[in-house]
C-alpha cells in the first residue's frame, strides 16, 4: 500500500460566518479539507455552527468570510452534493417514488431512465413494495431511509448527513447505521465521500473515518481525530471506549485552552456570561445520579451519558453549569462531585436552596447584579426589558432572551428574587 | 395540480381511462352532472356578453320561473370572482413571499384593502368598468364581479401568503439542494402547502361573497341604475313592489343555491384537498364528500383534471433549460438599493396622499371631515353595542354546544350556513316592521348589521368550546368547580382566541354591512339611520364621489384603528395566556 494522497473532494479556508444583520459570529477561521473515500464527522453542540458550515458546502449559504467549495478533479469534473436531512424533508403529498425522482426531474432526466434509476435506488435501500406508499404512512426509520435514497439517486459526489439519525429511536438509528456503512464499504453507492453533522459521540466514532470537533460560541474546530479502528466497529471495544473517553475530555479540556483564566466554561465574562438552558430539577438529578451508587461522587461523561440517557449535547452544558457553580469540577472526562454539592445530595429542600442560592450569589454576577439593583431601588421593582438590553450589548438578541430565562430560572428557584411573567418584572417580594 | 402526478403513477391515469371497461354508473352520474354544468353555464354566458339595451329591454321578472336562470347568473358571477380571486392570490401572494421588496408593498396593502368597505367601492368601479366596456352588458357584469373580488381576494391571497412563509425550512432546502427552479418549486412545494388553506379560505370568502353579489346586481350610482338579472335584483324589485310572496321565493332560492355550492363545489374540493394537509401522521377524521366519492370512483376525474396538468405542464415549459450550477442561498441586501427602494416607496405614499388629499378637499370643506368622523362615532357605538349584545347571547349558546359534541357536529355546518346566507334578503322583513310599528330606525335598524355577522361568534366559540381538552374540563368537575368560576377559569379562557377571531370577523363585517344596513326601503318607505353607512350609502346614490371617498377613508380608519387598538392586542394576549394546548 502506497500512502497517495487521496484527490480533494471539498475545501473550506478561513470561512467565518455572522448571522445576518447581527454582529453575532457563528464560525470562526474555519479550514477543512475533505479528500476522496473518507467518511467525516463535524462533532459539536448545538450552538456550535457545524450545521451552518454543512449547509455551505451545500451551498444553501453563503458565507460571509472565506471560501467553502467543491473541488473538480480528474475522476469528479463537476462534483455535485445531495443531503439528507434531519427531519427528511420529504414531501408529504408526494409518494415514495416521486419524492425519489425529485431530483432527477428538476435535472430533467427523460422519465422512462428517472423511473428506473429511482426504483433501483428503492430497492438498494430497502423499501421495496412501498412505492406508491405516502410518507405519512412510514415509520420513521423508513422516512429516512426515502430520504437517503433520494439523495443517492443523484449520484453525488458528496453526500451531506445533518444528524440524520436523531429522530429516530436508538434500534431504527443503528440498524440505519449499519445499512448505509455496508452500502459505503461494498462500494454499492456511487458517492466519494460522506460529511456527516452529529452531536452523538458514538455514532460519531462508529462512522467516522476522521472527526472535527468544533467549540461553541464561535464554532471554531479544535480538534481533529482521526479513527483507524476497522470497519465494522464494536461499541464495546476497549479501543473504541478509549477513543469516546477522549472525545469527551477533548470536548471538556477545549475550554481550557481558549480561556485559561476565565471565570466559567461559557463564553463571556461578569454579567456578559452566555448560560445555556439547564433546569434547576435537571440538576439536581445529575448530582444525584452522580452522589449515588455506582459513582460515589465520580463519574465519567461517557458512563453518565449512557446510565441517563442523555446525549453528549444535553450532558455537558449540565455538567458546566455545576462546575460554573462549583458544584462539580471536570477533570478530562471525568466529573467530580465537590463538597458543597455531596452536602446538596443529602440535602432536605430548604437546605438545597440555600446552598444552591449561595452558589449563584457567588458565581453568578448576573444574578448578584440583578439583586443589588432590586436592593437600592425604593420599589424593589425593576423591569426585565432593562436587564435584556443591558445583556444585548453583550451578546446575540437570542442568547441574551435564553440567559435571562435562565437566570430568572434559578433565581426563583433559589428565592432571590420573584418574577412576574405578566408584566416582565422582577422583584423582591415573595422572594423571602 | 401538480403537473406530473399523473404520469408519475406507475400506472398513469389517462392509461386508465383509456382501458376499455364498462363505463360505471357512477361515471353516468359524473357525466350527467358535467354535461349539465356545461350547458348551464353556456347559457348564462350569453346574457353576460348581450348589449346593454338587452337589460333595459327585459327587466328582471318576478316570476319564479326565471328564478332558476336568475340563480345561475349570480352563481356564474361568484364563480367568476372566485377565479380571478384565486389567479389574483397565486400571483400576488407568491410574488410577496419571494421578492422582499414586492412584500414590503404587497403586505401592508393587502392588510389595509381587508379593512376597506367594499360596497364603498361601487361608485367608483362602476363607472370604470362601463367606461372599459362601453355599451355592454359585459361592463356592469365585471363592476358586480369586481365586488364580490374585492370581498375575496384580499384575505385569500393573505392567507395563501402565510402559508408560504411558513413552509417547514427543511423543505425550502430539499427544493435548493435538489435544484427545483422556480417555477417547479412553485408547482412543487408552494402550492401543495398552501392549498389546504387556500381551499378552506376560499370556501369562508365565498360565504361572504354572497352579502356583495345581492348588493351589488341592483345599483344606483348617481344618474344611472343597472339591474343585472339576479337573485339580488329578484329581491330588489320584488322590495320595490311590496311583493311578500317574491321576497320569500328569493330567499327560498338562495337558501337552495348555497347549499348545493356547498354540496357540489367545495365539499368535493375541501376532500381532495385534504391530501396536501402538511402532517406526517394519518389523521383519523378526513373530510368527507359524497360527490367526491362519486368522481373518484369515475374515469373522469382524470379528464377534469387534466386542464390543470395541463397548465402545469405549459408553466413548465417556461422552465430554464439548465438550472444554475450551483444554489446560493441568501445573499446580502445592498444597502444602497435598500435605500433607494425605501425613498421611492415613502415618495410614492407621499405624492398619492398629497394628490388624493388635494383632489378631495377641493370638493369638501373641514366641516365636511368633522361630520363624517361624527357619523363614523355614531357607527361605532352600534357596532360595539351589537357585538356586546350578540356576544351576550351566542357565546353561553355556543359554550352549551360545543361541549356537547353530538350538537356540536350538527349546528356547526348550520352556523356555518347561516354566516353564509345574505342576511340583506332578509332586510325587508325588518323594515315591514318598523314602518308597522312606526319605530325608530336610528334604533330599530341597527341589529341589521349584525344578522349577518353574529353567526362568526357562534360557530367560532362552538369550535374553542369542543376544543377544551377533555382531561381539564374532567379536573374541574372533580374539584367542583362551577357557576362564576368555571366560566372564569375553564370556559372563558378556553374559548378566548376563538372568541376573539369570531368578534374580529364579526365587528369587521358589522361596519361594511352598515352601509346597507342604515338605509333600507320597503315599496316607497325608505328608512334611514344616522352613521357612516348611510352616510356612504347616501354619497353614493348622489354620485358625490368626493363624500363617497371621504367616508370610505373615515371607515378605513375606525376598522383599522379596531383592529389595531382592540383586536390585535387581545388576539396577542389570548395567544400568550390562554392557548390550551
Amino acid at each position: 500500500m502506497t500512502a497517495v494522497p487521496k484527490p480533494l473532494l471539498v475545501e473550506v479556508k478561513g470561512l467565518r460566518h455572522f448571522y445576518s444583520g447581527q454582529d453575532h459570529l457563528v464560525l470562526d477561521d474555519v479550514n477543512l479539507e475533505l479528500a476522496q473515500g473518507e467518511i467525516v464527522g463535524l462533532l459539536g453542540r448545538s450552538g456550535s455552527g457545524k450545521s451552518t458550515l454543512l449547509r455551505s458546502i451545500a451551498g444553501l449559504i453563503r458565507p460571509s468570510e472565506g471560501i467553502a467549495r467543491l473541488v473538480p478533479g480528474p475522476e469528479v469534473p463537476d462534483p455535485s452534493v445531495a443531503m439528507v436531512f434531519q427531519t427528511f424533508a420529504l414531501f408529504p403529498w408526494l409518494t415514495v417514488l416521486e419524492n425519489v425522482e425529485l431530483g432527477l426531474e428538476a435535472q430533467k432526466v427523460p422519465a422512462a431512465d428517472r423511473r428506473a434509476r429511482s426504483l433501483a435506488a428503492i430497492d438498494l435501500i430497502g423499501l421495496d413494495g412501498f412505492e406508491n406508499a405516502y410518507p405519512k404512512e412510514l415509520s420513521g426509520g423508513m422516512r429516512q431511509r426515502v430520504g437517503l435514497a433520494r439523495a443517492l439517486v443523484v449520484n453525488p459526489s458528496l453526500l451531506l448527513m445533518d444528524e440524520p439519525f436523531s429522530a429516530l429511536d436508538v434500534l431504527t438509528a443503528e440498524t440505519l447505521r449499519t445499512d448505509l456503512l455496508d452500502l459505503w464499504s461494498e462500494g454499492r453507492v456511487p458517492i466519494k465521500s460522506i460529511l456527516i453533522v452529529t452531536h452523538n459521540i458514538e455514532e460519531a466514532v462508529l462512522m467516522c473515518d476522521r472527526i472535527l470537533v468544533f467549540s461553541t460560541n464561535p464554532g471554531r474546530v479544535v480538534g481533529e481525530i482521526r479513527v483507524d479502528l476497522p470497519q465494522p466497529r464494536d461499541r464495546l471495544d476497549p479501543a473504541f471506549r478509549a477513543l469516546v473517553d477522549d472525545i469527551y475530555a477533548r470536548m471538556t479540556a477545549r475550554t481550557e485552552i481558549t480561556a485559561p483564566m476565565r471565570d466559567g466554561l461559557f463564553p463571556g465574562t461578569g454579567i456578559a456570561m452566555v448560560l445555556p438552558r439547564v433546569s434547576t430539577n435537571s440538576l439536581a438529578g445529575l448530582i444525584e445520579e452522580v452522589d449515588g451508587t455506582p459513582f460515589d461522587g465520580r463519574a465519567s461523561m461517557s458512563e453518565l451519558a449512557d446510565s441517563l440517557q442523555l446525549e453528549a449535547d444535553e450532558l455537558f452544558p449540565m455538567a458546566e453549569t455545576l462546575q460554573l457553580l462549583r458544584f462539580a469540577e471536570l477533570r478530562g472526562a471525568q466529573l467530580v462531585l465537590t463538597p458543597a454539592a455531596r452536602r446538596y445530595a443529602q440535602g432536605d429542600v430548604d437546605q438545597r436552596k440555600a446552598l444552591f442560592a449561595q452558589a449563584l450569589g457567588q458565581h453568578v454576577p448576573l444574578v448578584q447584579h440583578i439583586r443589588r439593583v432590586l436592593d437600592e431601588r425604593a420599589s424593589h421593582e425593576a423591569p426585565a426589558r432593562r436587564f435584556r438590553d443591558e445583556l444585548e450589548d453583550y451578546m446575540s438578541e437570542d442568547y441574551a432572551d435564553e440567559t435571562l430565562r435562565t437566570v430568572t430560572l434559578w433565581g426563583r428557584y433559589a428565592e432571590i428574587f420573584a418574577y412576574d411573567e405578566e408584566a416582565d418584572r422582577f422583584s423582591l417580594e415573595d422572594a423571602h | 395540480m401538480s403537473p406530473d402526478r399523473t404520469s408519475a403513477r406507475p400506472l398513469p391515469a389517462f392509461s386508465r381511462m383509456l382501458r376499455l371497461t364498462r363505463p360505471s354508473r357512477e361515471d353516468a352520474i359524473a357525466f350527467v352532472i358535467l354535461a349539465g354544468l356545461g350547458v348551464v353555464f353556456f347559457r348564462a354566458g350569453q346574457g353576460a356578453l348581450a348589449p346593454l339595451s338587452a337589460l333595459q329591454l327585459e327587466p328582471v321578472r318576478l316570476d319564479p320561473a326565471w328564478l332558476p336562470y336568475y340563480a345561475l347568473r349570480t352563481v356564474l358571477r361568484m364563480f367568476a370572482a372566485l377565479f380571478a380571486s384565486t389567479v389574483f392570490t397565486l400571483v400576488v401572494a407568491t410574488l410577496a413571499a419571494r421578492s422582499r421588496h414586492a412584500g414590503q408593498l404587497i403586505v401592508p396593502a393587502l392588510d389595509i384593502l381587508q379593512s376597506v368597505p367594499i360596497l364603498g367601492f361601487l361608485t367608483f368601479t362602476v363607472t370604470f368598468f362601463m367606461g372599459l366596456f362601453p355599451g355592454s352588458v359585459l361592463g356592469v357584469e365585471a363592476a358586480s364581479i369586481f365586488v364580490i373580488f374585492t370581498s375575496q381576494a384580499w384575505n385569500m391571497a393573505f392567507s395563501f401568503y402565510q402559508s408560504l412563509r411558513s413552509i417547514p425550512s427543511d423543505l425550502e432546502e430539499a427544493a435548493m439542494v435538489y435544484r427545483l427552479s422556480p417555477i417547479r418549486r412553485f408547482l412543487r412545494l408552494d402550492l401543495p402547502f398552501g392549498t389546504p388553506a387556500l381551499v378552506w379560505n376560499a370556501m369562508m370568502s365565498m360565504s361572504g361573497g354572497w352579502f356583495f353579489v345581492v348588493a351589488s346586481e341592483a345599483m344606483t350610482v348617481g344618474q344611472t341604475t343597472v339591474t343585472l338579472p339576479g337573485i339580488g335584483s329578484y329581491l330588489a324589485s320584488a322590495i320595490a313592489h311590496q311583493d311578500f310572496g317574491a321576497v320569500a321565493e328569493a330567499v327560498g332560492a338562495m337558501a337552495l343555491v348555497i347549499v348545493a355550492y356547498d354540496q357540489l363545489f367545495f365539499r368535493p374540493i375541501v376532500a381532495w384537498a385534504d391530501r396536501f394537509r402538511f402532517e406526517m401522521t394519518a389523521s383519523t377524521e378526513r373530510p368527507q364528500s359524497w360527490v367526491f366519492d362519486v368522481l373518484r370512483r369515475t374515469r373522469l376525474l382524470p379528464v377534469v383534471l387534466s386542464p390543470l396538468g395541463a397548465i402545469g405542464r405549459l408553466l413548465l415549459a417556461f422552465e430554464p433549460r439548465r438550472s444554475r450550477r450551483r444554489v446560493v442561498g441568501t445573499t446580502a441586501p445592498n444597502p444602497l438599493i435598500e435605500r433607494a427602494w425605501q425613498a421611492l416607496v415613502l415618495l410614492s405614499v407621499a405624492a398619492a396622499l398629497v394628490l388624493t388629499g388635494h383632489a378631495v378637499m377641493r370638493y369638501l370643506v373641514w366641516h365636511d371631515v368633522l361630520t363624517a368622523l361624527l357619523l363614523g362615532g355614531l357607527t361605532m357605538i352600534r357596532v360595539i353595542v351589537l357585538i356586546a349584545l350578540a356576544s351576550l347571547i351566542w357565546v353561553p349558546i355556543g359554550v352549551w354546544i360545543g361541549l356537547r359534541p353530538a350538537w356540536a357536529e350538527r349546528l356547526q355546518p348550520v352556523a356555518q350556513f347561516l354566516a353564509a346566507f345574505p342576511a340583506n334578503v332578509l332586510f325587508p322583513f325588518v323594515v315591514i316592521g318598523i314602518v308597522h310599528w312606526h319605530l325608530s330606525p336610528d334604533l330599530w335598524l341597527s341589529p341589521l348589521m349584525i344578522l349577518g355577522t353574529q353567526w362568526y361568534i357562534l360557530f367560532n366559540v362552538i369550535a374553542g368550546a369542543s376544543a377544551i381538552p377533555t382531561d381539564l374540563r374532567e379536573a374541574a368537575d372533580m374539584f367542583g368547580v362551577r357557576g362564576w368560576q368555571w366560566w372564569r377559569q375553564v370556559a372563558i379562557p378556553g374559548i378566548f382566541p376563538y372568541y376573539i377571531t369570531g368578534a374580529l370577523t364579526a365587528s369587521g363585517g358589522s361596519w361594511n354591512a352598515s352601509i346597507v344596513a342604515e338605509v333600507a326601503s320597503w315599496g316607497d318607505h325608505k328608512l334611514v339611520a344616522h352613521g357612516l353607512g348611510s352616510y356612504i350609502a347616501e354619497a353614493t346614490t348622489a354620485g358625490d364621489y368626493a363624500r363617497v371617498a371621504l367616508g370610505i377613508g373615515v371607515m378605513c380608519l375606525f376598522v383599522l384603528g379596531f383592529n389595531r387598538l382592540l383586536w390585535r392586542p387581545l388576539y396577542a394576549y389570548g395567544e400568550r395566556r390562554m392557548r390550551l394546548t
